[in-house]
């Protein structure tokens, strides 16, 4: 019996949101006075899957295996699967980004393992097991009871402390044979960028709405994510005007973000705006309207115009900075 | 080519939320087709416009009582040719997608279509679920779907960029932004035609959910926002640092 966890890997590395995965496993594993086992599907070294053990995983299993080289949804599911089987896992953790969203629902069905979504905290009991999610897009919350034997949960990204530990990890390689046809998802074509911050992994946020009034006025915005490290999103309105790149929309219809800080510049803070938003641990809002809903939202605000506010932002940066 | 896009019934996405008894307080709630699934309707009808003679009938299908109806006549009325409500309510995700399996089994779809996810639960589960059910190969994060000289090709994206992908039919995809721009209208014409537009009703099969929701909670209590001088950025960039230490 054991807690299995899903570490994808980005180009051979793990990220910070593989190790809150293995931080919650071993947290779950506590709980059931169990262990951790981390799988891992791709070409990662050696060095870098004995990072999981730090977080507490006790067993790394490896599988190398060219035909798994992209994710095909079925054929993962066929092999985690039966990982899982053969380990008796009876939680299974992999992360709520878009690789947890394609995978896990098809474990559920073929393990009949209930699944708790977009999960942020341990359960808060494991008899009944039961776990605390957001629903209404972050209006509310539910405690969730899983009844299967199996339990299934994604972790919502940057809801879950990272927690070191001194484990020595076995690390396992492991090889499978995939049945032939079984892969039917055939790539055509690949536009990526690499070495660029994502969105969905900054933890320093800096948002702007329609309020930027251009997209000639983007310029100190990007300036001020780019010194304090992190990443640029927009409102809905301003990728759909395409004053920004349709990466950078962030809401209920565009990306959930839960960065620690979120500066929202410009931005009205509609409810489908703060969908996306409302996980982020701070919020920071200018805005001209004294009024604007968000900053019913921000624990911080500005009333003020943009362009004036944000090149004194950038000052006190540099300024804060150099001391 | 036969399209089924999978409908959920949710609140309008400004909806205040609220329980009573731990239930969803439904007064004066507005219940419209989820966000994404209606983006998802808004390309299968796009795709069977410009493809004529190969995409036959757009199908939409939900699990729900009859009083869900509202929302798929408005289905029916931005231009789906019938409809297919599942006589049940959807208890969780599990149950739903058993469900929605079972009448794809009888009735044959080439392309599933389902949104990322439905804004009451936020599960991001039904489709792929669908998808094991019936052993289909399915692709998440689906940012446009076309069919080129009768192949269907479809664009998923993944971290810093996309993918071009091809598969074989049937299949399902699970749809997010770029699906569609603009949700479909329901004209005037749609609305008239809809009314004779058939929604076959069907009685579940009996399937034991997973999961229960046992209670709900409201998102814990803010403190009023700390405004901070426009004159004095620095003091913002002070707390940042000091107070919070996120900076
Ligand atoms: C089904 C549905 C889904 C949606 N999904 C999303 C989504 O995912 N994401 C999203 O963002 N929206 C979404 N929307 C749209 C949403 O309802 C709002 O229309 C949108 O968020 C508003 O964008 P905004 O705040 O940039 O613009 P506005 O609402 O126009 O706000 C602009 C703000 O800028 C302020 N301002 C003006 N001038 C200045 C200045 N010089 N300096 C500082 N502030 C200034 C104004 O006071 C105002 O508050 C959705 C809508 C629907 C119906």
């Amino acid at each position: 019996m054991s807690v299995l966890v899903y570490t994808e890997n980005w180009e051979g590395k793990f990220k910070k949101l593989s190790y809150e995965l293995v931080s919650y496993a071993s947290g779950i594993a506590k709980m059931l006075d169990s262990s951790v086992t981390a799988l891992s599907i791709g070409d990662v070294d050696d060095a870098e899957l004995k990072s999981l053990g730090s977080y507490g995983a006790s067993k790394i299993l490896s599988l190398k295996n060219e035909h798994l080289r992209m994710l095909d949804s079925q054929a993962y599911t066929v092999v985690i699967g039966d990982i899982a089987k053969k380990l008796d896992a009876r939680v299974i953790v992999l992360s709520n980004n878009n690789t947890g969203k394609a995978l896990a629902p098809r474990l559920s069905v073929k393990l009949g393992a209930g699944i708790g979504s977009g999960v942020s905290k341990l359960p808060s009991s494991t008899d009944p097991f039961t776990v605390y999610k957001r629903v209404y897009s972050g209006n509310a919350f539910a405690n969730v009871v899983i009844k299967s034997d199996i339990k299934i949960i994604t972790l919502a990204q940057n809801s879950f402390e990272i927690v070191g530990t001194v484990n020595s990890a076995e690390i396992e390689h492991i090889g499978y044979d995939l049945e032939a046809g079984l892969i039917k998802t055939e790539v055509r074509d690949i536009h990526k960028q690499t070495g660029q911050l994502l969105l969905t992994d900054a933890e320093i946020v800096v948002s702007g709405g329609r309020g930027m009034k251009s997209p000639d006025n983007w310029g100190p915005l990007v300036e001020l994510a780019g010194l304090l490290g992190g990443a640029t999103a927009c409102s809905r309105p301003v990728s759909d005007e395409g004053w920004r790149p349709h990466e950078e929309h962030t809401g209920q219809t565009g990306k959930i973000i839960a960065p620690n800080l979120y500066i929202a510049v410009g931005i009205s803070g509609a409810t489908q705006h703060i969908a996306g938003v409302s996980s982020s641990k701070c919020i920071v809002a200018i805005n001209t309207d004294k009024d604007a809903p968000i900053f019913e939202t921000a624990r911080y605000g500005i009333v003020g115009d943009a362009m004036k506010v944000l090149p004194g932002l950038i000052e006190a940066v540099k300024s804060a900075t150099t001391d | 080519m036969k399209i089924l896009v999978c409908i959920s019934n949710v609140p309008d996405t400004t909806t205040r939320i609220k329980f009573v008894e731990n239930k969803l307080d439904t007064t004066g709630i507005q219940w419209v087709i989820n966000p994404w699934d209606e983006l998802s309707l808004t390309r299968a009808l796009e795709l069977k416009d410009n493809n004529p003679g190969q995409v036959e009938a757009v199908t939409v299908a939900h699990v729900g009582p009859a009083s869900a109806e509202p929302t798929i006549r408005k289905a029916l009325a931005i231009g789906a040719d019938s409809a297919i409500r599942i006589n049940a309510e959807p208890h969780d995700a599990y149950f739903v997608a058993a469900q929605l399996a079972e009448v794809i089994k009888s009735e044959q779809f080439d392309i599933i279509m389902c949104g990322i996810e439905s804004s009451d639960f936020n599960g991001s589960t039904v489709g792929s679920m669908i998808a094991e059910f019936l052993q289909y190969p399915s692709v998440s994060a689906v940012s446009n779907i076309s069919i080129e000289n009768g192949d269907v090709i479809i664009t998923r994206e993944i971290d810093g960029g996309k993918e071009i992908l091809s598969l074989p039919l049937p299949f399902v995809a699970i749809v997010q932004k770029g699906i569609a721009k603009e949700p479909g209208i329901a004209a005037m014409r749609g609305i008239m035609m809809a009314r004779s537009k058939p929604i076959k009703v069907v009685e579940p099969t009996d399937v034991e959910p997973l999961t229960d929701v046992v209670s709900y909670e409201m998102p814990p209590e803010k403190e009023a926002c700390r405004f901070i001088d426009a004159d004095k950025p620095g003091e913002l960039i002070d707390i940042l640092q000091n107070e919070e230490k996120i900076i």
